[in-house]
């Protein structure tokens, strides 16, 4: 069977932006409960790290379904990643701290300071992901999108790092976390896995 | 003990919302979030439309020099959004799934230092008092607060009767364990050891401002609350204020607290509302007393002792609250 693209990349741009819909709706429904701004900015949050996962899903999808669409929607799975990253950071800063004690927030946090890498690290991710900048990077291209392995790694240590009893939640996505990158391994050799390490000649 | 005039914050009890008022506006939101439902047609991971009014209407009297005139926490968000983790973590998983926890018949086991030990049915604890309402400042760790017209007795009063013995130095307080009924018990990754614990240093449990809950907004405690019973020690952080006790124990060594057991260099024992002393990974300096707003967030300065100092400042005299937190 054919899968036609436009229509898959369609879908795939819809479902990536449920969450995003689903917090608007709830901001003009006023349905986010009495301190939104703490809900906001943690559903951001969570959506960047299950988008960050479906971005590495990608690969292995490709793979088991012998199929190389899932590869060309990465991209776009991979920025609405960074589009939640981008929100939930404004939003920290906004309905969290209120732009204030950012001193004390971002150097002595150990949480803080892992999603802040994370983040720092998606940038140039996001930032060279156009045909144009793939053409410009050149063959560097591929070891520095490996930074998506440190950072989602990071993301994770964010989210262990709050969690106050029950990590139940998180144990499993770091389960996910693990497999992903641990097939990535096994397919692909354990150095594929170090980011900015250049490609092998062979 | 000494009831003090504060005619700066008395607050009759006239100045609460009428039950038909605040009622009322529920409907109206509910109805409203409903029909925006229904008329999106988008599947919600989280039920939206508030629980049926809980709760059996309580006979009380105003007692205005321990209540504050600042504007209350509306019904609907302090049963809406709740810590209590025999339920789930996340603030809406108590108003789900506290249903599940039956409280009638209800019994407290008393032990301890004391002369008058033995289990204690519910009725048995608390008919002989007359019910007062406080209105409290309730300050969670988290950063956020909310204002709460509590229905219930001095803790003093209650603790009284038992007779505690010159021995009692502390008084341990232990909420119901039961992962029937419970379903955050039965998480397997759980790093609480169940069942929760708080306790109080003996002066502080018999501080006038220590009070047992049996109700709030004029009646019986929901259960995510913490019905049947619980604690509320204004002046301290919302983990203290123990819900849903089945036992109480006086004892001469200091007890151990849930949360000291998980995290002691985030949690301590006495836990009191200190904004000089910030949460390791977040400050204290300010709450979000809600409901605060995405674009009007209801900033305010925390106060130490949760703006308590003059009822409980003197129980701390001489200690280092930075190391004592």
């Amino acid at each position: 069977m054919i899968i036609p693209m436009l229509p898959f990349r369609i879908l795939v741009f819809l479902l990536s932006g449920v969450p995003f819909a689903l917090l608007v709706f709830d901001i003009v429904t006023g349905s986010l409960g009495p301190d939104p701004g703490q809900t906001v900015t943690e559903t951001l949050g969570l959506s960047a790290l299950q988008l960050l996962i479906v971005t590495l899903l990608m690969t292995p999808l490709a793979r088991w379904t012998h199929w190389s669409g899932w590869i060309k929607v990465r991209r776009m799975v991979g920025l609405f990643a960074f589009f939640y990253a981008t929100l939930h950071l404004m939003a920290f800063l906004q309905f969290i701290l209120g732009w204030t004690d950012l001193w004390a927030t971002f150097t002595k946090r150990p949480y803080i300071i892992f999603g802040s890498i994370a983040f720092l690290l998606l940038i140039p991710l996001a930032v060279t992901s156009t045909k144009s900048m793939m053409r410009r990077v050149g063959r560097p291209w591929k070891p520095l999108h490996r930074l998506i392995y440190p950072a989602v790694a990071l993301v994770w240590l964010h989210f262990i790092f709050q969690a106050r009893s029950d990590i139940t939640e998180m144990v499993i996505y770091g389960l996910v976390v693990v497999f992903l990158l641990g097939i990535r391994g096994y397919w692909f050799g354990w150095y594929s896995l170090i980011p900015l390490k250049a490609p092998r000649r062979s | 003990m000494l009831i003090k005039k504060r005619p700066s914050w008395a607050l009759s009890h006239s100045d609460i919302t009428p039950e038909s008022v605040y009622l009322d506006r529920r409907r109206f939101m509910g109805g409203m979030v409903a029909a925006a439902l229904a008329g999106a047609g988008v599947p919600r991971l989280v039920d939206a439309a508030a629980p049926p009014v809980q709760g059996e209407s309580l006979k009380f009297t105003g007692a205005p020099g321990f209540s504050t005139d600042e504007k209350k926490t509306p019904y609907e968000d302090v049963i809406r959004y709740n810590n209590f983790y025999e339920f789930g973590t996340g603030k809406g998983d108590p108003a789900q799934h506290a249903d599940e926890m039956s409280v009638d018949p209800w019994s407290v086991r008393v032990e301890g230092e004391c002369d008058k030990p033995g289990t204690y049915a519910l009725e048995d604890l608390v008919r002989p008092h007359d019910y007062q309402e406080r209105i409290y400042r309730l300050r969670c760790v988290e950063a956020w607060s909310m204002v709460i017209p509590w229905i219930g007795i001095p803790l003093a009063d209650m603790l009284k009767r038992f007779e505690p013995n010159s021995r009692a130095k502390y008084v341990y307080f232990e909420t119901l364990y039961d992962p029937d009924q419970m379903r955050g018990q039965r998480s397997l990754f759980s790093t609480i050891d169940w069942p929760y614990q708080e306790g109080l240093r003996m002066d502080e449990a018999m501080n006038e401002l220590s009070f047992m809950a049996v109700g709030l907004y004029g009646k019986t405690l929901p259960k995510q609350n913490g019905a049947p019973m619980r604690m509320v020690v204004p002046w301290k952080y919302g983990f203290k204020s123990i819900k849903s006790i089945v036992k109480i124990r006086f004892q001469e060594e200091r007890p151990k607290t849930t949360w000291e057991m998980i995290a002691p260099q985030e949690y301590g024992f006495y836990a009191n509302v200190n904004p000089a002393v910030d949460h390791p990974r977040w400050s204290q300096k300010r709450e979000r007393r809600l409901p605060s707003g995405l674009l009007s967030p209801n900033w305010m300065e925390t106060r130490k002792f949760n703006g308590y100092g003059e009822q409980v400042a003197h129980l701390y005299k001489g200690m280092d609250l930075t190391r004592y937190y």
